[in-house]
C-alpha cells in the first residue's frame, strides 16, 4: 500500500549534496555516517558549488562518487597535500581532505603534520577504525595494543610494533592548528556531537581561521569481526579508554 | 473519536525505507528508543534481510534511526500537530 505524506512534514531526507549512488562500504561501517554528516554540513553553508573534496586511498577512495561537489583522488596519505595545493590555487573553494588512519597517520605521515603545521585553512577529517580496512585488516598505527589484525594474529605486541599512536594529540601540541577534536559514531547523541564538530570545521575555513582537524572514531565491522551492534559498543567500551574524546583545541 | 484523533494527530512519526539501500546491518533497530523497527525477513536484490517498521504505530518521528543509518536508506516524516 502506498504510503501518503501529504499531511506530514519531512524531518529527515537524503541530503541534497549526496548523489544518488549507493556506498560500496560494508553493512554497517561508520563512513557511511560520515558520509551523509559531510553533505548534510555541504547543505547546511550551501556551499556545494565550490566545495572540493580529495578522497584517500582505502574503503573512501570512491568518494568523489558520493558527492555532487567536484573531488579528487589522491594518492594513498597525501590528502593533506593535495588539498593545501587547490586550496592555494583557489582560496575562495572550500576542501576538505577525507583520510582514514592508514592513510593519514601511517603512508601519509610527513604531508598530514606538515600541513597541519603550517596552518593550511583546509577542513581534514581522519577516519580511525584502528585497521586498514581497505586491504584486509592488516594492523594500523592506530590498532590497540593486543589487538588481533591479519598481521598480528596473536594482538599487536607493543615490543615488537609499538603503541597505537595518537596522531590528535600530536598535531594538537603545534602552534597553527586552529581546532582539533576527536568525535565517534557509536550512538545518537556522539553522531550529533560529531556534526557539530564537523560543521565548526568547515565554518573555520569559510571564516579564513586556518587548520582543523576532526578525527572520528570508527567502527569496521568486517575486519574486526563483530556486528555492527558489537562494533559501536566496542568503540564506547574499549576504544574510547585509548583514545579520549573531546575538543584537543580550540582557537577558533 | 477522541482516540482516534489522538492517534492521527500526536506527534506521529512515518518512514519510508529505501529497501535496495539498506543492507540490513540492524544499526537503526539498536537506535529506536521505542523498538518500533526489526528484520522484515524480506531478501532485496543485493540478498540484505531488509528492515521495515514492525510497530509503526509507536514511531514519533524522532529520525534517530535516519541519523545512524550508514546507507542513508531512511526518511521520516512527522504528523503536523494541529493548532
Ligand atoms: C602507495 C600505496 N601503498 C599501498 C597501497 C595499498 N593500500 C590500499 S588501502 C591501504 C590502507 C588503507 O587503510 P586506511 O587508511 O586505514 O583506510 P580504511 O580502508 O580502513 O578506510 C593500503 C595500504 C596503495 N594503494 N598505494
Ligand atoms: S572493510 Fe571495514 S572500513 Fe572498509 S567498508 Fe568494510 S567495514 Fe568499512
Ligand atoms: S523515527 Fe524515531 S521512533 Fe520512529 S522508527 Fe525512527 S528511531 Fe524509532
Ligand atoms: S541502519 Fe540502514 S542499512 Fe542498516 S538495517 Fe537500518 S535501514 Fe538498513
Amino acid at each position: 500500500m502506498p504510503v501518503s505524506t501529504e499531511k506530514m512534514v519531512k524531518v529527515f531526507g537524503r541530503p541534497a549534496s549526496l548523489t544518488e549512488a549507493r556506498f560500496t562500504y560494508c553493512p554497517g561501517c561508520h563512513h557511511g555516517i560520515l558520509t551523509r554528516i559531510i553533505a548534510q554540513t555541504i547543505d547546511e553553508l550551501g556551499i556545494v558549488e565550490r566545495t572540493v573534496g580529495i578522497a584517500p586511498v582505502g574503503c573512501a577512495v570512491f568518494a568523489y562518487l558520493w558527492y555532487r561537489c567536484d573531488a579528487i583522488q589522491a594518492s594513498h596519505g597525501r590528502a593533506s597535500a593535495v588539498a593545501t595545493g587547490v586550496k592555494r590555487a583557489n582560496p575562495n573553494l572550500i576542501v576538505f581532505a577525507y583520510q582514514g588512519d592508514g592513510d593519514f597517520a601511517s603512508i601519509g605521515t610527513a604531508e598530514s603534520i606538515h600541513a597541519a603545521n603550517r596552518g593550511e585553512n583546509i577542513t581534514v577529517i581522519f577516519v580511525n577504525n584502528q585497521v586498514y580496512g581497505m586491504t584486509g585488516g592488516e594492523m594500523a598505527p592506530t590498532s590497540l595494543v593486543g589487538q588481533k589484525t591479519t598481521t598480528t594474529p596473536d594482538g599487536r605486541d607493543p615490543a615488537l610494533f609499538g603503541y597505537p599512536i595518537r596522531f590528535s594529540e600530536m598535531i594538537a601540541q603545534l602552534d597553527a592548528p586552529v581546532y582539533v577534536t576527536r568525535q565517534a559514531l557509536y550512538d545518537t547523541k556522539r553522531i550529533m556531537d560529531a556534526t557539530k564538530a564537523i560543521k565548526k570545521a568547515f565554518t573555520n575555513q569559510l571564516e579564513g581561521k586556518g587548520y582543523s582537524l576532526v578525527e572520528v572514531l570508527a567502527t569496521c565491522p568486517t575486519n574486526w569481526r563483530m556486528k555492527p551492534t558489537e562494533a559501536n559498543k566496542h568503540v564506547a567500551e574499549v576504544v574510547t579508554k585509548v583514545f579520549p574524546l573531546g575538543d584537543l583545541i580550540d582557537r577558533g | 473519536m477522541t482516540k482516534r484523533w489522538m492517534e492521527v494527530f500526536m506527534a506521529k512519526g512515518l518512514l519510508i525505507i529505501d529497501k535496495e539501500r539498506c543492507k540490513g546491518c540492524g544499526l537503526c533497530i539498536a537506535a529506536c528508543p521505542h523498538q518500533v523497527l526489526a528484520f522484515s525477513g524480506e531478501l532485496n536484490r543485493s540478498g540484505y534481510n531488509v528492515v521495515h517498521a514492525e510497530r509503526p504505530e509507536a514511531c514519533v518521528g524522532c529520525a534517530f534511526c535516519a541519523l545512524t543509518c550508514p546507507d542513508v536508506a531512511i526518511e521520516v516524516y512527522r504528523a503536523r500537530v494541529p493548532a
